[in-house]
C-alpha cells in the first residue's frame, strides 16, 4: 500500500488541502445543477479518501502542514462527516429548487462555498503554524456566515449578523491570543517563521515566559472557545444552526467546533509543557461544566427543533471540553471518543430534521407529531438518533458518558454531582421531546420526501457498533493520542 | 536614539488609546466616520514608525493598507452608505457617555495591570506597545456592546482590529503581519459594507440592530 502512495505524483497531505480549493473555484465557476452536486459529492470523497491515506503513510516533518496522531482523527472524521454531508446535501439542495427557496444561482455559490468550507478547516487542522491556522479558521468562519444568510429571510440575517458579530470578535480575541504567543516564543526562539511554527512551539515550550503563556491563553481560550459554543459565548450557535441550509448545521456541529476545539487542545499542550504556567485544565473543565448545565436546562423551552438539536450541540460540546479540562489518560480517551459519536450522531440527526423539516414544511416542534406513522423511516431514525445523543445505551455515546463520569468519580467526585445532574436534565429535555414528535398520532401537513437515507443510517450503524465493540486498533490509537494530550 | 524611538512609539500608541475613547462618545454618525478616520491616520503612523525602528520594509505594506482602506476608502464608502440610508441623525447607546467612559478607564487600567506584569522581561518597546494595544481592543469592545446601531457595531469592531494590527505590528519579527492586516480588511470591507448592509436595508429598512431582536421576539 505504501509504494502504491509512493507512485502518487503529489503528497496526500497536500491533497487534502488541495482537492476542495480547486472544487472550490471549480463549482463557483461553473454554472449547472445535478452536475455540481456531484462534483461536490466526488471532490469530498475524494478528499475523504485522500484523508484515509494518512493513517498509513505521514509526510516528512517541514513545510507549512504537518500530520501527527492527534490532527489525523480530526482530519479523518472531518472529511467522512463532510463527504457524507455532502451526500445529504445533494437531495436536500434538490428539494430545495424544486420548492423554489433556493435558485441556480444560490447553488453554485452554494456548493463553491461548501469547498471553500473543507478547504479552511482542512488547512486549520493541518497548519504547522499558528498564524496560518488562524488564518484558516477565520476563512471558515466566514464562509459559514454567508451559507447561514442564504435564504436572505428576516431570521437568516438575523441569524448571520450575530454570528458575524460574535464570530469575528472571538477570532480577534484569538489573534491576540496568538500574538502574545509570539510574543513570548520569540526571546527564546528568534524572530520569524519559526516562532510560529507547532513543532517548533511544543520543542522549546519550557523557556518561554510562562506569565505571557497564561495570558494569552485566556484570549484563546475566549476566541477559540467562542468558535467551540461554550457558555457564555454561544449565542451566535442556536440561531446559526437554525436559520442556515440543514447540511451546514451538520457541517457546524459536526466539524467546525472540532476544529476551533482542536486548536485550543493544541494550545492546551503548549502550556502543559512550561512548567511555570497555570493550568489551563480547570479554566476548561469550568467552562465545559457551566455549558453543560446551562445548555441542559435551555433544551426544555425550544420550539424549533433545530434550535433543540443546537443546544443539544453545546451540551455535548461543554462535555468534550470538560473531559479534556480533567486531563488524564482515561479522560482524555473519553472525550476523544465522545467528540467522535457526537460528530457522528449529531450530524446523523440534522440529516433526519432536515428531511423531516422538508416533509412538514416547518421547523416548529408543536407542529411536528407522529413522524414513527407518518414518516416510519425517518422517524424511528430520529428515535435511534436521539437514543443515541441522550447518551441511552447500547449506543457509542453511552459509553463515552460514562467513561467521563466514571473518570470524575475516580478523581473528582465532587465535579461528578454537577456533571451527572446536567446530563439527567439534558436527557430528560430530549425524552421529553423526542416522545411528542415521534409518537402519537400524525398532524399537520405531511409530504412524502425523497431522501437519501444512505449517509444518516451509515453513521447511526456507525454509532452503534462502536458502542458495542470497539476496534482495539481504533482503542490503541485513541490511548496513544490521550497519553499525548497529558 | 533609543529613548525617543521608544518614546515616539509610545505616543503615537498612547494616541491611539485617547483616539479610541474619542470614539466612545461620538454621538452623531459624520463625526463617529470622522474619528475613525483619525483613528486609522493614527494607526498608519504608528506602524510606520515601527517598521522604521524595526526596519522592516513589509510594516510598510501593513502601513499603506491601514491609510489608504481604513483612513480613506472606508470611512468614505460609509459616508456614501449613511447619507443614502438617512441615518445620519444621532446614534442611540446603551446606558450614559458617561458610564461608557467610566467603564473605558477601567478597562484601559485593567490592561495595563495584566501585560506591564505579565510582559514584565520583554522587550520595553514591544510591552508597552503590546499594553496599549489591548487597551484599544477592549475599548473597540466596550463600544460594540454599548452601541445598537449596526454601522456603528462596525466601526467598533474596526477600531478593535487597529489594535490587533498595533500589537501584532509591535511584536518585533512577527511574521504574516501583512496577510494578517489584508485577511482582516477584505473581511471588513467585503463581508460587511457589500453583504449585509444593503441586504438588511433591503429586508428591515432599518440598520438598526435593535430591529432584529425585536423581530425575534415576537417571534418566540
Amino acid at each position: 500500500m505504501t509504494s502504491i502512495l509512493a507512485l502518487l505524483p503529489f503528497r496526500p497531505v497536500d491533497a487534502v488541502i488541495a482537492v476542495p480549493a480547486l472544487a472550490a473555484i471549480l463549482l463557483a465557476a461553473l454554472p449547472g445543477r445535478r452536475w455540481s452536486a456531484r462534483l461536490n459529492v466526488g471532490a469530498s470523497l475524494l478528499t475523504f479518501l485522500m484523508a484515509l491515506t494518512l493513517l498509513i503513510e505521514r509526510p516528512p516533518g517541514g513545510g507549512l502542514l504537518f500530520v501527527d496522531d492527534l490532527n489525523v482523527v480530526f482530519v479523518v472524521l472531518g472529511t467522512f462527516v463532510g463527504f457524507t454531508t455532502s451526500v445529504f446535501s445533494a437531495s436536500y439542495i434538490a428539494h430545495e429548487i424544486e420548492i423554489g427557496r433556493l435558485t441556480l444561482g444560490h447553488l453554485r455559490f452554494y456548493h463553491g462555498m461548501y469547498q471553500a468550507l473543507a478547504f479552511a478547516m482542512n488547512l486549520g487542522l493541518l497548519a504547522d503554524n499558528i498564524g496560518l491556522m488562524w488564518v484558516a479558521v477565520e476563512l471558515a468562519t466566514l464562509t459559514t456566515v454567508l451559507m447561514v444568510g442564504i435564504y436572505r429571510t428576516h431570521d437568516a440575517l438575523e441569524a448571520a449578523w450575530k454570528y458575524f458579530i460574535l464570530g469575528s470578535v472571538g477570532i480577534a480575541l484569538a489573534l491576540f491570543g496568538t500574538i502574545l504567543v509570539y510574543m513570548a516564543a520569540q526571546p527564546a526562539i528568534g524572530e520569524g517563521e519559526k516562532a510560529m511554527v507547532w513543532t517548533v512551539l511544543v520543542a522549546e515550550a519550557a523557556k518561554f515566559n510562562p506569565e505571557l503563556l497564561n495570558v494569552a491563553f485566556v484570549f484563546l481560550m475566549l476566541g477559540y472557545g467562542t468558535k467551540v459554543g461554550l457558555a457564555p459565548l454561544h449565542a451566535w450557535l442556536p440561531d446559526a444552526h437554525a436559520e442556515g441550509p440543514t447540511p451546514i448545521s451538520a457541517v457546524l456541529s459536526g466539524l467546525l467546533l472540532n476544529v476551533a476545539l482542536y486548536a485550543l487542545l493544541r494550545f492546551k499542550m503548549l502550556l502543559a509543557a512550561n512548567p511555570g504556567t497555570v493550568a489551563p485544565g480547570p479554566l476548561m473543565a469550568t467552562l465545559g461544566l457551566l455549558s453543560l448545565i446551562f445548555a441542559g436546562f435551555m433544551l426544555y423551552r425550544r420550539r424549533d427543533i433545530k434550535r433543540l438539536f443546537a443546544y443539544s450541540s453545546i451540551e455535548h460540546m461543554g462535555l468534550v471540553t470538560f473531559a479534556f479540562g480533567m486531563g488524564g489518560p482515561l479522560a482524555n480517551f473519553a472525550g476523544l471518543l465522545h467528540m467522535t459519536m457526537h460528530s457522528l450522531t449529531k450530524s446523523a440527526i440534522f440529516f433526519a430534521v432536515g428531511q423531516i423539516a422538508q416533509a412538514k414544511g416547518t421547523q416548529r416542534l408543536a407542529e411536528i407529531r407522529g413522524l414513527t406513522q407518518s414518516h416510519p423511516m425517518l422517524g424511528w431514525s430520529l428515535v435511534v438518533g436521539v437514543a443515541a445523543i441522550a447518551g441511552l445505551p447500547p449506543l457509542g455515546i453511552f459509553m463515552s458518558e460514562f467513561l467521563i463520569v466514571s473518570s470524575t468519580f475516580a478523581r473528582h467526585p465532587l465535579l461528578a454531582v454537577p456533571l451527572v445532574f446536567g446530563l439527567i436534565v439534558a436527557f430528560g429535555a430530549l425524552v421529553l421531546r423526542l416522545s411528542d414528535v415521534a409518537f402519537g398520532e400524525p398532524e399537520g401537513r405531511s409530504e412524502p420526501v425523497e431522501a437519501s437515507y444512505l449517509p444518516m443510517v451509515a453513521h447511526l450503524a456507525l454509532v452503534l457498533t462502536a458502542g458495542l465493540w470497539l476496534p482495539p486498533p481504533l482503542v490503541a490509537w485513541f490511548q496513544h493520542v490521550a497519553r499525548m494530550l497529558g | 536614539m533609543g529613548g525617543f524611538a521608544l518614546d515616539l512609539a509610545h505616543l503615537l500608541a498612547g494616541g491611539m488609546v485617547l483616539v479610541s475613547f474619542m470614539l466612545l462618545y461620538q454621538n452623531r454618525m459624520f463625526g463617529l466616520l470622522n474619528v475613525f478616520a483619525l483613528h486609522a491616520v493614527v494607526l498608519t503612523a504608528s506602524v510606520a514608525w515601527q517598521a522604521f525602528i524595526q526596519q522592516a520594509p513589509h510594516l510598510y505594506v501593513t502601513a499603506a493598507i491601514a491609510l489608504v482602506l481604513k483612513a480613506i476608502v472606508i470611512p468614505l464608502a460609509l459616508r456614501r452608505m449613511v447619507v443614502r440610508l438617512e441615518i445620519h441623525r444621532s446614534i442611540e447607546t446603551v446606558g450614559g457617555i458617561g458610564l461608557t467612559m467610566l467603564m473605558g478607564i477601567a478597562l484601559v487600567a485593567l490592561s495595563m495591570m495584566v501585560m506591564l506584569q505579565a510582559a514584565a522581561d520583554a522587550d520595553p518597546l514591544a510591552r508597552e506597545d503590546v499594553a496599549l494595544a489591548l487597551s484599544v481592543i477592549l475599548l473597540g469592545l466596550l463600544m460594540m456592546v454599548t452601541r445598537y446601531n449596526a454601522v456603528s457595531q462596525i466601526i467598533g469592531f474596526m477600531s478593535l482590529e487597529n489594535g490587533l494590527i498595533l500589537a501584532a505590528a509591535g511584536a518585533k519579527g512577527m511574521p504574516l503581519v501583512v496577510e494578517i492586516s489584508i485577511a482582516f480588511s477584505v473581511l471588513v470591507a467585503f463581508i460587511v459594507i457589500g453583504v449585509f448592509l444593503f441586504r438588511i436595508r433591503e429586508r428591515f429598512d432599518s440598520v438598526d440592530t435593535h430591529a432584529l431582536d425585536d423581530y425575534r421576539e415576537g417571534r418566540q
